[in-house]
């Protein structure tokens, strides 16, 4: 396993889905010390914690996408310069993101298929700043 | 027992530090300008993982004996008890900390000012709290360290301490100080935390009673995670 890839789930179990980022500063920098854990409840409870590539700010995950239970992947961000945590959440159709989610911001949850998996980039700041919430 | 419905919110009263903080010089572009949006806890912020990676050994608590050899430094131990702001103990729960060295040097590859690291000394650690919520790790006491966030800037000596808690929205990342510290009135990140009784409360308390003759110089330290908002509805026996 490199560094920058975590694994909640095996890569050959069935059903595996890659979630790849990278995360952003307000100057759209990427952040190569950002450390996010990923928790979801549903199909399963699964948690991966994935530090960013080094150099890079670039994250990948392995999991199974949510099911209808819980459709949301919650998750934690934490770097230099940030003296308590972020907290955001992965959404991946936009009928699930919550109503009261700013409208022109829902889609800073939302990941997008690629073909290859799903992209969910994390922008600390800026003017498509990703949604955090307050938990 | 089932899960509490919500975790008691942070008041906005100086315990808790600020994402802006201009005298903490790399927060200017890490944190979010948008207002935080209020999460009603669901499901997902009232679970949480209880362990990362494999159960923690003894050894795992123990930072002098991860090597051949012991580390040079001053050999403490620093004990207490992980409760909620309703004062129940956490029993079986993961703390996870690391620091720098007795020198101040952290081993990892963005530290590298001219302190000597020490071979025997990794400066990692984890355990799980007991059933009464007490958790205990050996280690060396850390020293200072630059980082370069001003003219002259040092951090205070401190142990990081990482608990996962019962549940996503108790998950807590903080930092243990030692008494009589001399730079804590210079330090930022110390005091982002803009209560002084908080500030007091991140400061380990030196303890006579515990410290080991012969041994270690004994620190005790209690961490208090958000605790449930209101008591669970236990399920029908």
């Amino acid at each position: 396993m490199r560094a920058g890839e975590a694994y909640a789930v095996p890569d050959g179990e069935p059903g595996a889905v890659h979630i790849r980022g990278t995360v952003h500063d307000g100057e759209g920098a990427p952040v190569p010390d950002a450390l996010l854990e990923l928790w979801q409840v549903s199909p399963r409870e699964l948690f991966a914690r994935c530090s960013c590539e080094p150099g890079e700010g670039d994250y990948e995950v392995v999991t199974l996408l949510p099911g209808d239970e819980a459709p949301w992947i919650d998750v934690s961000v934490f770097a230099r310069g940030m003296l308590n945590r972020v907290v955001t959440r992965i959404y991946f159709a936009p009928d699930d993101v919550p109503g009261f989610v700013p409208p022109g911001r829902r889609a800073t949850l939302i990941a997008h298929d690629d073909g290859d998996g799903y992209r969910f980039d994390i922008r600390l700041q800026g003017p498509t700043e990703t949604v955090f919430f307050d938990v | 027992m089932a899960s509490p419905s919500s975790y008691v919110r942070e008041p906005d009263d100086g315990s808790q530090p600020p994402l802006d903080f201009p005298p903490y010089k790399s927060t200017a572009l890490r944190h979010p300008n948008e207002p935080l949006v209020y999460l009603p806890h669901e499901v997902t912020e009232v679970t949480g993982p209880q362990l990362i990676g494999a159960e923690p050994s003894d050894l795992d608590a123990d930072l002098t004996r991860q090597h051949d050899g012991e580390p040079i430094g001053e050999r403490i131990t620093i004990s207490g008890r992980v409760l909620d702001t309703a004062g129940r103990p956490l029993g079986d729960t993961l703390i996870e900390v690391w620091q720098a060295n007795s020198a101040g040097r952290y081993r990892h590859r963005q530290d590298n000012w001219p302190a000597p690291l020490d071979p025997n000394f990794s400066g990692a650690g984890r355990c799980l709290t007991d059933s009464d919520g007490r958790y205990s790790f050996t280690t060396v006491k850390p020293g200072p360290y630059p980082w370069g966030n001003h003219h002259n800037a040092w951090r205070p000596a401190h142990v990081h301490f990482s608990l996962l808690g019962q549940a996503f929205a108790q998950r807590l990342v903080t930092q243990m100080y030692f008494p009589g510290d001399p730079l804590f009135e210079f330090d930022p990140i110390f005091n982002s935390v803009r209560d002084p009784k908080a500030r007091e409360r991140m400061i380990a308390a030196f303890s006579m009673e515990d410290t080991q003759p012969d041994w270690a110089i004994a620190y005790d330290w209690d961490i208090v995670l958000r605790g449930p908002e209101a008591t669970p509805f236990e399920e029908a026996h």
